[in-house]
């Protein structure tokens, strides 16, 4: 593999990375600060990308959509706390997949009525629909643009969560969620706008993903799964680990696919390379969670707890 | 099944019920006595959701068009989506064949589940028309007498696009295809035919949202062409990608079940230049299909795919075979005779049947055009296939 390859194979796990990212910190917070296990999360991806796709084809503008779709998400998430998941809080977690599976089951039904069996139509916006080149390498103008929408994000998360008061109050929660509460803080208003805040980050995931994939219903579950993946990895709870297991779950994946195959194909035959190369390379990142949890079962970063 | 009732009062009750229960959508619950059970297996949900909805929107519409009734009997569709999992198909053909104690099943969307559900299903001496998945296997040495297919076996697919690849002059081609079974087919099928060379062949996973590494891989190795086998959201996925990595209309793409009536909607205009082989295309030139393309965009408002064309077929395939056993299925040799002989009119064109119970019908080269500022696809000349797989030579008919 020659270095450019490389570079943009480096880029190409990046740009995956950033992506799972965006869902990744809206579900660990989730489940770190409030011990509520969604499923739903990927629904909200899903609805993100088909509300983004509805708004887009609807208005021409890639960047109105997207300015409108934050406060939908962020309605959607708190309205979907108030009448569903906030009656789950204090049941256990059986009880809590249970519920969001069928949220999920719902959400899809849902997708199928609004919007019809078939995926649905979204473009890349326009100045960004072609390839730019720079050091000699040729790479797609748009996943440029995600790979910087991640990282502006992840940024954004890191000055919420640790430079402001309700940055502060979440990490409060985290750790004590009773004293918060005796002090006098709205737990359940902070539980909303928790939720809120997940859905607006998987919705800007899916308008983000939604030029690039296919708009139609069950894509969130794919990559609700791979994002269980980056929270375990990375430790329950911790948008730091959230962050960097992303990036290495986002390039071992794309390495793997492209390394592995080239790789089994110098050790044994042809034939049984190609069977073996996707079939391994598609469970590498299992087997990274299988080994994070035998060694480390906290997860690479986890919360550090006072 | 008992001779038709000859009181009239009963049998118009029967229809009515029948067809109000297909207007209302309780398709399960009509317990009309003599209605023929249908089971309707296909992916109804996930990224493959759109074909098996396909499949199934144009067997009821044929369903519906004739009042409810499929060769003069009154039929009762129950529909089970397999989730594109072989074991969820299992469930589902065994709550069919037991429970529900179907008399016909068709559909089936994707070769996994075909692969886990044709044995069951003919072994209990169901009748099983195959509206999409053709695996090679049951083509061949695996083949039933009780099975029909209205599609194609997988090979066949690519055998027509290792043709069109080939008469259009390409000469070092790189192959992609999806890791399951009908991709291990797409390649093996795509090579009979391709006298040139391929530069490589790559597998990627099962519903594989993102493909820019492979694009990359692709690109480094500039061949003159590619050709993939993508279906459902896949394809989708995959043109997106090729098209925004600059290389659509710089390296021409060929494919197969790839590009249809359920993934161009959500492409459009963006895939306008990619060359495709097929059964089937909306414009092709015959009465019944200028009827069926016409009832179905009324009905469902989308222009019918290859798979709505080959599950209608079924359906009328299915109509003309009870009208002739006189809905009876008692005698089963007659009523595979009756299939057999395929005499209704295909919405492909000229159609019958291999002693392999697999059609003998037209491939085409189809192109996505822009006609009138909308993405279509186009049948042009009919692709003549070089060298077949003839999976009947294998098939012994028990």
């Amino acid at each position: 593999m020659s270095f450019n390859l490389f570079v943009i194979q480096a880029l190409n796990g990046l740009q995956l990375g950033v992506l799972l990212f965006l869902m990744a910190a809206g579900l660990t917070l989730v489940f770190g600060i409030m011990n509520f296990v969604n499923l739903a999360h990927g629904s909200m991806y899903m609805m993100g990308a088909f509300i983004a796709a509805a708004l887009y084809n609807y208005t021409g503008s890639f960047w109105l959509a997207a300015v409108l779709l934050a406060p939908i998400m962020m309605a959607l998430g708190m309205v979907l706390d108030r009448i569903a998941l906030s009656r789950l809080y204090d049941r256990d977690h059986l009880d809590q997949v249970l519920a969001t599976f069928g949220l999920i089951l719902f959400f899809n039904e849902l997708a199928r009525m609004l919007w019809g069996p078939s995926p649905v139509y979204m473009e890349v916006p326009e100045a960004l629909g072609g390839a730019v080149q720079f050091f000699g390498i040729r790479y797609p103008a748009y996943r440029l643009l995600v790979l910087a929408a991640g990282l502006l994000v992840a940024l954004g998360c890191y000055l919420l969560v640790h430079h402001t008061r309700l940055g502060m109050l979440l990490r409060a929660g985290a750790t004590h969620r009773d004293m918060v509460g005796a002090l006098g803080v709205n737990i359940r208003l902070l539980n909303a706008l928790l939720f809120g805040l997940g859905a607006v980050l998987a919705g800007v995931a899916g308008l983000l993903a939604g030029p690039v994939m296919s708009v139609q219903v069950g894509m969130g579950e794919p990559i609700l799964i791979l994002t269980m993946v980056v929270i375990v990895i990375g430790g329950i709870g911790s948008i730091r680990g959230a962050f960097y297991a992303s990036l290495i779950v986002g390039v071992v994946d794309t390495l793997g696919r492209t390394l592995l195959p080239a790789l089994l194909r110098g050790l044994m035959e042809r034939s049984s390379a190609d069977i073996a190369g996707p079939a391994i390379a598609s469970m590498m990142i299992y087997i990274l969670m299988a080994v994070v949890l035998a060694l480390r079962p906290q997860g690479l970063f986890p919360v550090q707890r006072g | 099944m008992n001779p038709r009732p000859s009181n009239t009062l009963r049998a118009t009750l029967l229809q009515a019920s029948a067809a109000a229960a297909l207007s209302l959508g309780l398709l399960g619950a009509a317990q009309a006595q003599d209605a023929l059970k249908i089971g309707f297996i296909g992916t109804l949900s996930g990224p493959g959701g759109a074909l098996g909805q396909d499949q199934y929107d144009a067997f009821m519409l044929a369903i519906e068009q004739r009042g409810g009734k499929l060769g003069d009997v009154p039929v009762t569709v129950i529909k089970e989506d397999d989730q594109l999992k072989p074991d969820v198909g299992v469930q589902a053909a065994t709550k069919l064949l037991q429970s529900d104690k179907v008399d016909i099943i068709t559909g089936v969307t994707f070769s996994n589940v075909m692969m886990a559900i044709h044995k069951p299903i003919t072994d209990a001496e169901v009748f099983f028309i195959g509206s999409n998945a053709g695996p090679a296997p049951i083509a061949g040495k695996q083949c039933s007498r009780f099975y029909f297919s209205t599609s194609w076996d997988n090979d066949m697919l690519h055998e027509a696009g290792g043709q069109l690849t080939n008469d259009l002059g390409y000469k070092n081609v790189y192959v992609m295809a999806a890791n399951y079974q009908a991709g291990r087919d797409a390649v093996s099928g795509f090579k009979r035919n391709f006298k040139g060379n391929v530069i490589d062949e790559v597998y990627t996973q099962v519903n594989q949202p993102d493909y820019s590494a492979e694009i990359a891989q692709l690109q480094a190795a500039s061949p003159d062409a590619v050709y993939v086998f993508y279906p459902g959201g896949m394809g989708i996925n995959f043109i997106k990608q090729y098209r925004q990595a600059g290389l659509l209309g710089q390296i021409p793409i060929l494919s197969a079940a790839t590009l249809d009536g359920t993934t161009l909607p959500a492409l459009k205009n963006l895939a306008v230049g990619a060359i495709t082989s097929a059964p089937y295309a909306p414009n092709i030139d015959n009465p019944q299909n200028k009827a069926f393309v016409e009832a179905f965009e009324k009905a469902y408002k989308r222009p019918p795919s290859m798979y709505a064309a080959q599950s209608y077929d079924a359906a009328s395939l299915l109509d003309s075979a009870l009208r002739k056993v006189k809905g009876d299925l008692s005698n089963k040799q007659a009523f595979i005779e009756a299939l057999r002989e395929a005499d209704f009119q295909s919405v492909r064109g000229p159609f019958k049947f291999d002693s392999n119970h697999f059609p003998d019908a037209a491939f085409y080269r189809v192109d996505v055009v822009e006609e009138n500022g909308e993405a279509v696809l186009r049948a042009s000349t009919p692709v003549n296939i070089a060298t077949r797989a003839n999976f009947h030579e294998l098939c012994e008919m028990k």
